[in-house]
């Protein structure tokens, strides 16, 4: 009898040997004579037991990790199936309480299931979505992604269905949908994983997109740093083309362009621009995306996971995601624990939580042990957050009144040796590396910003010169087109604020370095 | 975009003899293509080495210490971030993030990721790439 096993072949488990393990189980199973299958999937998401591998045993699918190559020889001790007693052993995934809390619908199938075959998506519940889509017809898609109270899950929070109306109500020879996929935000990986463990999903949602507001070409900008999910989303249209899922008969196409390192393009008017093939430049709205888009077309441009979680609200019903949440945030958030922590990985969980929740008790603290100082929430425009602050609730409007934002819902910890005039100061200096130059408080004032913070660190006039920082801040905030330079202040203003205790410090300029 | 990417995996960079032609093949002038190429941090003026390496300098992996990592290769090497070694062999060029953030620190080599990044490790890394 022929056992599968299970390996994630996701860029984060690669990149922690997984295919070195991989070569090293059918070798030793060669070696030994027994029977395996290998099916490589997308990532669980409990990342701190990457390289994670599953064995099907007739008691279901039982893990392993992290297992390096070195590992197998001995895990295959008692034959097949492995043996539950090994030390690397942890029991059935769905039973592991980091997965056990959570409450997965975008991310269902990531991780269980061939991210390269058809057969496994529909049996665990693909293109439920889309037929129900077509049963309720286009109006009726709409209808139920506004009543599920989906809203854009890139960061800014816009209503998904309210978006999705505008471009519908809007009469046009052509109209498009874009995927947002270049998901910068260090501390973030949720778009990653799905391209990679579940990139079927990604089409069936452009593909309900495109049904529901009348538009007949879809684009995936993917960021060039994702190497693998761009091989894996190429391969996964084609196989949909070639089952009549995409092209002329379904009347929808979807094309993937690969970006070229900027930042700023994950910006949506930006993206557009660079679709087109120029330099990624931000765009003033009026007027909007949804009015004159992609080359001027009625254009729904949505993050990845927005998109990826419409199947799942067509399927079960809008009520069924409103249901779940908190205030004005309903349904789920992919949360991504990230940096210095023990437990690093993707947590889907209705909104709620809180801060505190997330980083302690499901993120067990540091990686390196330390106590937690400081949380950057929502990417490298987000705000720190100190301790003091841990029982804000993940929710957009919480976080907003704390002057934090959710973003792609990214959450990175840091340890007590961390020195946040030093964060602060790296804000400023990636708005420097990254702005796209239209808006002179962020092409400016951000390099002014730097050298400013670079005086402070030095110990020189700090008083005057957090005055100024604080001063430059207002302007970017208010004097710029898109989040970059219009976010900024947060990481650096909640530094100031929250860790005063830092740039308030006689320093030698040795110990600047 | 996807000619430049094309141009660029072709000849390692943007050839300034190849701006001319994308030029008139797009109706566009030598300066908007030129534009674009300066714009975006992945297209290079001049081939890079024969290895490349990316270390993300991004938030996540500043907390598992990744500038204290990245500092001791450059200065091993004598470089500032996107130098190459006189031999050409390697290349180094900071990335902003790679999406690995919860295995940080870490790194690209010639598209391959990396991560969980130690001193030896990324020793290891460095010291084969330059064979």
């Amino acid at each position: 009898m022929t056992t599968r096993i299970f390996v994630p072949r996701d860029a984060a488990a690669r990149a922690v040997g997984a295919d070195r393990v991989a070569a090293a189980l059918e070798s030793e199973a060669k070696r030994l004579g027994l029977s395996i299958q290998l099916v490589r999937t997308g990532s669980r998401g409990l990342f701190w037991l990457e390289p994670m591998i599953e064995v099907e045993t007739p008691g279901g699918r039982i893990a392993f990790g992290p297992v390096t190559a070195k590992d197998v020889p001995g895990l295959f001790t008692g034959g097949l199936p492995l043996s539950a007693a090994h030390p690397l052993c942890v029991g059935r995934p769905e039973d592991i309480p980091f997965l056990k809390r959570q409450t997965r619908i975008t991310f269902a199938r990531c991780g269980i299931v061939d991210p390269l075959s058809l057969a496994d998506y529909r049996a665990h519940g693909g293109y439920r979505g889309l037929e129900r889509a077509k049963s309720l017809g286009a109006a009726g898609t709409v209808e139920e992604v506004v009543k599920s109270g989906l809203r854009g899950r890139g960061g800014a929070g816009f209503p998904t269905g309210i978006k999705w109306k505008t471009v519908a109500d809007t009469t046009a020879d052509q109209k498009y949908i874009v995927c947002n996929a270049d998901e910068g935000d260090s501390g973030t990986y949720a778009d990653r994983m799905i391209m990679e463990g579940d990139p079927f999903l990604l089409i069936e949602g452009m593909t309900i997109a495109g049904f529901a507001v009348g538009a007949t070409k879809g684009y995936v900008y993917i960021r060039s740093e994702y190497p693998d999910a761009i091989r894996v989303m190429a391969r996964a249209i084609m196989l949909a083309e070639a089952e009549g899922l995409l092209g002329a008969e379904v009347k929808f196409d979807i094309e993937i362009r690969v970006g070229a390192g900027a930042y700023v393009c994950g910006e949506e008017t930006s993206l557009l621009e660079s679709l087109e093939g120029k330099r990624g430049q931000v765009r003033a709205k009026p007027p909007l995306p949804a009015h004159k888009g992609l080359f001027g077309k009625p254009t729904v441009i949505n993050n990845l996971i927005s998109l990826a979680t419409v199947p799942a609200i067509l399927a079960d019903g809008a009520k069924h995601y409103a249901d779940l949440g908190m205030g004005r945030s309903r349904g789920t958030m992919p949360i991504q624990l990230a940096g210095n922590v023990k437990h690093g990985g993707l947590f889907e969980a209705a909104f709620g939580l809180t801060l505190g929740e997330i980083v302690d008790d499901i993120g067990g603290g540091t990686a390196s042990g330390r106590p937690v100082r400081a949380v950057q929430v929502g990417g490298p425009l987000g705000a720190y957050f100190p301790r003091a602050l841990f029982d804000t609730p993940f929710d957009y409007e919480a976080f907003t009144a704390r002057d934090g934002l959710v973003g792609h819902g990214g959450v990175v910890v840091f340890d007590d040796t961390v020195d946040m005039a030093k964060q602060a100061r790296f804000a400023l200096e990636f708005c420097a590396i990254e702005s796209c130059g239209k808006c002179t408080p962020c092409r400016i004032g951000s390099v002014r910003g730097t050298e400013t913070m670079d005086k402070i660190i030095r110990g020189e006039r700090t008083a005057a010169n957090l005055a100024l920082i604080t001063d430059l801040c207002q302007t970017l905030k208010f004097g710029s087109l898109c989040a970059l330079g219009g976010f900024t202040p947060y990481p650096v203003m909640s530094a100031i604020n929250h860790f005063p205790e830092d740039f308030n410090r006689p320093r030698l300029s040795a110990a600047a370095e | 975009m996807p000619i430049l990417h094309d141009l660029q995996a072709t000849f390692d960079q943007i050839p300034p003899e190849a701006v001319v032609f994308v030029a008139e093949a797009l109706n566009l002038t030598r300066a908007e293509v030129h534009g674009v190429v300066s714009f975006y941090h992945d297209f290079r003026d001049k081939p890079a080495g024969r290895h490349v390496l990316k270390l993300c300098r991004a938030e996540a992996c500043q907390s598992m210490n990744s500038e204290d990592l990245a500092h001791q290769v450059l200065d091993r090497l004598g470089l500032e971030w996107g130098g190459t070694t006189p031999d050409g062999r390697l290349t180094v060029e900071a990335t902003y993030c790679l999406g690995l953030c919860a295995c940080a620190p870490s790194a690209m080599l010639d598209g391959e990721p990396i991560a969980r990044l130690t001193p030896q490790s990324l020793d290891d890394i460095v010291r084969d790439a330059g064979r």
